[in-house]
């Protein structure tokens, strides 16, 4: 047992576990899974100045601040304790890829070192990948009104049709980036 | 601690989307150019459950653990889902991450993740302090 879960996890196990969390969730407590509103609550707790959107008691959301919590918590045991491969077995068409387009050597870890190491912040890579990436993450999910877990999965569990334009939102955003932006940067 | 089952959910959460190396910035590489199913297959399946869920919620009227009666709300349309939506695939181009895994990468020790984080706490403040100027 010990040795299947420090595996990779395959699609079909690891698939249906993240979509029973939208009805544990439910029945644990009325909550619906969303994961970029913790970002608003920290906003909301830290930063206010006074800003309406920010003004709200986001004690009342905790709950999510502490499932958040969670995550770093179970990043942890799912990397350190369980272990994890020294490289991730992608596709070797998209190593093949990235070696050509975007010059990366090094694919150990969870992000390519070239690219998010933090000496990198001294040139405008780091500043885009690290810094106008985690902007652009934080700004469009809240103009969105969710994320990958607000809208893609709790949204179209739910069969909600608001949640189907933004999840095409996100994938005409993730195409444009890898298929237009990226060959212009590199 | 009511709050210590959310913890608990989190952290089981953490640990599936680890597992699954969907925290993987080579991964939605992968997806976004196609190259495997891996992605679909998990956000696919998930989606999948989900869906079959919260109708057995629906059609057999299931409360909360503590008696409640299980309300689900509508998201609301503003032009903000699909601009906001198409800012935020840009990033999660870059990234590699939605928010999600940005938490589990951090807990996995990814110092980068610190940084995207905080940069992901600025837009989403910016996002506050701009909304009424912003396309609805």
């Amino acid at each position: 047992m010990l040795d299947f879960l420090r595996q990779p996890w395959p699609w079909y196990v690891a698939g249906p576990l993240i979509g029973l969390t939208v009805p544990a969730l439910l029945l644990l407590g009325n909550k619906a899974l969303g994961i970029s509103s913790s970002l608003r609550h920290i906003c909301a707790a830290c930063v206010p100045a006074g800003l309406p959107f920010l003004t709200y008691n986001w004690r009342k959301e905790a709950w999510n601040l502490w499932f958040v919590l969670g995550i770093a918590l179970g990043g942890f045991l799912g990397y350190r304790v369980l272990g994890h491969p020294e490289v991730i077995a992608i596709s070797a068409a998209t190593v093949r890829d990235l070696r050509a387009e975007l010059h990366l050597t090094d694919f150990s870890g969870l992000l390519p070192r070239e690219l998010f190491a933090l000496e990198n912040l001294s040139n405008w890579q780091g500043w885009v990948f690290m810094v106008l990436g985690g902007f652009l993450v934080g700004f469009g999910t809240r103009y969105a009104g969710g994320c990958t877990s607000g809208h893609a999965i709790s949204g179209l569990s739910n069969l909600q049709w608001v949640s189907l334009v933004a999840v095409i939102g996100f994938f005409a955003g993730g195409l444009l980036m890898t298929w237009v932006v990226y060959p212009l940067l590199f | 601690m009511k709050n210590l089952k959310y913890l608990v959910m989190g952290t089981l959460f953490g640990v599936i989307l680890t597992k699954s190396e969907v925290v993987s910035w080579f991964r939605i590489q992968e997806m976004f150019r196609f190259q495997s199913f891996h992605m679909y297959g998990v956000i696919g399946s998930a989606i999948v459950v989900g869906m079959l869920s919260i109708q057995l919620i629906k059609r057999n009227r299931l409360r909360t653990i503590n008696g409640e009666e299980i309300r689900l709300a509508d998201k609301q349309y503003s032009h903000g889902v699909w601009l906001g939506g198409l800012l935020f695939g840009l990033g999660w181009a870059i990234t590699g991450a939605c928010p999600g895994p940005l938490f589990a990468q951090l807990g996995s020790g990814v110092p980068a993740a610190a940084i995207m984080i905080l940069a992901a706490l600025a837009g989403t403040w910016t996002y506050s302090a701009l909304r009424d100027k912003l396309p609805m």
